[in-house]
């Protein structure tokens, strides 16, 4: 296989002059520089999808919004991570995650530490721009340690990639479309009979909301590491 | 009927290895698994995925992304309700809700005795004979509420 070569690029974001290697995104740049750029379905370490929109980003001269994470680096490129037409997207594309199933915090296992919820205190979303669908799924309870609550999902498919890349089970995977599309297990079967999941519980620790969360726990003490899937993929890159 | 027995596990086998097993073949054995059994069983789906060293869960979501692929039996005769533009003009949307309400089912649905199975498509290009209804492969033009469950009780009976 032929690879192509690292180099060096230089760029700017937000007007200033930033360096990073070819095969780098955006959003890693970004990151590296210490500058913010707001993101859903990225998790430092797994595959970029580019599928929640959250990390859009203006590049100068293209006449759409880029991920930034999936976007990689150009020379000369002149990015802006922050502009009102960019708040107004970001803003709409998380009232259509509200909208679209129930998230009621409320009432919601993962409330306090939700990273839909922070995300909304973080954009100043008041409430959805849109209609809500309250979209109705059944609830997997079979498993004897954690619950699927399709209800609350908002398909950033972080528990799929997690399970398939660290896990290596790919036990999950997304089914059906539009609407009515949903987090399954092997063949659509309850938890409890998954053949191919190991019950690591990595797909819970790392989902954003409280679509998967462990059973028999009240609200103030679910704990989502996140982070740990990062610290984990670090640690098996070193050895 | 057990797998080894079954000629139709073994029309699908072949067209697995004509394909040298591929995993990125998938859709392409999907197809010719649904030509041979008529719709994917999950029996066939863990199959395949087996056959071609892919996660079920990854087979039964690329199954149910494409409205073309069947998980459920077709039922022996079935019908097709336009819902084109003329078509749909014309009242087809109508005559769709009684033949539903007639018979207990959805659009997409076969019914328990598998008997029926209602289906909808977006044009046949015959929209001078709107409204259309294609009962068993036969076209039924200028349909009505009253003759298009006429017709289907002729094709069921």
């Amino acid at each position: 296989m032929i690879r192509e070569k690292v180099r060096v690029k230089s760029f700017k974001i937000n007007d200033i002059c930033v360096t990073g290697q070819s095969n780098q995104t955006i959003l890693e740049v970004a990151r590296d520089n210490n500058i913010e750029i707001p993101t859903m379905c990225y998790l430092e370490g797994l595959s970029c999808v580019g599928s929640c929109r959250m990390c859009i980003v203006e590049i100068k001269g293209s006449h759409e919004p880029t991920p930034a994470c999936t976007a990689k680096i150009k020379e000369g490129m002149e990015v802006t991570t922050s502009s009102p037409q960019i708040e107004a997207a970001r803003k709409m594309i998380l009232s259509m995650m509200f909208s679209e199933r129930s998230h009621v915090c409320s009432t919601c296992v993962a409330n306090g530490d939700c990273e839909l919820q922070s995300k909304s205190v973080e954009l100043e979303l008041e409430h959805s721009e849109v209609p809500y669908l309250n979209q109705r799924f059944e609830i997997d309870a079979s498993h004897k340690n954690f619950v699927n609550d399709p209800n609350r999902c908002i398909l950033c498919t972080r528990c799929i990639r997690v399970c398939d890349e660290i896990e290596g089970a790919h036990a999950l995977d997304l089914a059906g479309r539009g609407l009515n599309m949903r987090i399954v297990h092997d063949m659509d079967e309850p938890w409890a009979a998954s053949q191919s999941c190991t019950s690591c519980g990595k797909c819970v620790y790392v989902c954003p909301t409280g679509a998967l969360y462990e059973k028999d726990i009240s609200e103030e003490e679910v704990i989502k590491k996140r982070g740990i899937i990062t610290e984990l993929i670090k640690n098996r890159s070193q050895r | 009927m057990s797998m080894q027995t079954d000629d139709r596990y073994n029309t699908l086998e072949k067209s697995m290895k004509k394909l040298s097993y591929e995993k990125n073949a998938l859709i392409e054995v999907l197809h010719s698994a649904q030509e041979t059994f008529g719709y994917l069983g999950i029996d066939t789906l863990k199959y395949i995925a087996k056959r071609l060293k892919l996660p079920y869960s990854k087979v039964y979501g690329v199954a149910t992304f494409y409205n073309y692929f069947r998980l459920k039996p077709k039922g022996r005769h079935n019908v097709v309700v336009c819902l084109g533009t003329a078509c749909y003009i014309k009242g087809s949307d109508k005559i769709l809700e009684k033949i539903e309400q007639r018979y207990g089912i959805k659009a997409g649905e076969t019914t328990s005795d598998e008997a029926l199975s209602i289906l909808t498509a977006r044009c046949f290009g015959s929209c001078s004979l709107a409204p259309v209804i294609v009962c068993d492969d036969v076209i039924k033009p200028k349909t009505t509420l009253e003759s298009s469950t006429l017709e289907i009780e002729e094709m069921i009976k």
